[in-house]
């Protein structure tokens, strides 16, 4: 059974009003038409349905990558000004078996690591769902394992699956 | 428009989210110059698109709220456009940069796979 995906069109006519600049009730019954209208058209070619289920958890899950990529910054931009004190820095690949399955979600994933200076994600095996990625100061290869699995994939699947 | 005297609220944020964001994003160019290695470099430019970026976005809602006398927040749905295109670039250069090492059958670097 196909769920109206109400989040999608409120976002989509949210979008729509900000991009417009105001909230006369025109433009809020025209934004409505052109999300409800899209968001349809778009589920008919889209197999594919993602399915949120706890807001609360994405909202979390929102604050903890904001805290992180203000905290990554940091730690890149020591590590361009060479203020690593005498510790060298060493990058390289990890490989981090996840038990997320969900396509929304490790797309959502992907997104959150790439955004995050100092990891980037190189590859994700699509047999076993191994993912690899390029760590830019990778010290404990168990370290980001447990960073990515707690800090990202628990939340993930709380949300998309 | 330029007699407009904007109120200390907003100036002094504004000025120091900028100089912030610049300095970001400055520190990112350096790294992409400085850093030796390919896959290295893919991680400084992303301070730009991050903090960088963040920082330039809430000083023009803050200035652009002042001068309108209104709450400005489209600004937002920049924020909303990097966070969903940026990544798919990096994430394209950096398989397109492991594709070609496999076709030259040069093994990236697995330091640690464990």
């Amino acid at each position: 059974m196909k769920r109206t995906p109400w989040l999608l069109i409120i976002g989509l006519t949210l979008m729509w009003l900000l991009l417009t600049g105001s909230a006369s009730p025109g433009q809020l019954l025209l934004g409505v038409a052109v999300s409800t209208l899209m968001t349809l058209g778009f589920r008919a070619v889209r197999p594919l349905h993602p399915h949120l289920r706890r807001p609360l958890s994405a909202l979390r899950l929102f604050f903890r990558v904001a805290v992180d990529i203000l905290k990554s910054n940091v730690a890149v931009a020591r590590i361009v000004l060479g203020l690593t004190g005498k510790r060298e820095v060493h990058s390289g690949f990890v490989d981090i078996p996840l038990e997320l399955r969900d396509p929304h979600a490790l797309a959502t994933l992907a997104t959150i690591v790439t955004s995050t200076p100092g990891t980037v994600w190189a590859d994700l095996s699509s047999d076993d769902h191994v993912l690899t990625l390029h760590v830019l100061d990778l010290r404990d290869p168990q370290v980001t394992r447990d960073i990515i699995k707690h800090r990202y994939e628990h939340l993930l699947r709380e949300i998309f699956e | 428009m330029t007699d407009t005297v904007l109120p200390a609220w907003a100036l002094l944020p504004a000025s120091l989210l900028l100089i912030l964001g610049g300095i970001c994003t400055l520190l990112g160019s350096v790294g992409l110059l400085r850093m030796k290695r390919f896959y290295d470099r893919m991680h400084p430019p992303s301070m730009g698109n991050t903090l960088g970026a963040g920082c330039v976005l809430i000083a023009s809602m803050l200035i652009s709220s002042a001068l309108a006398h209104r709450p400005v927040i489209h600004e937002l749905l920049i924020t909303v456009f990097i966070v969903t295109t940026s990544p798919i670039t990096a994430m394209l250069v950096m398989r397109a940069a492991l594709h070609r090492q496999i076709a030259r059958r040069d093994p990236p670097g697995k330091t640690d796979s464990g």
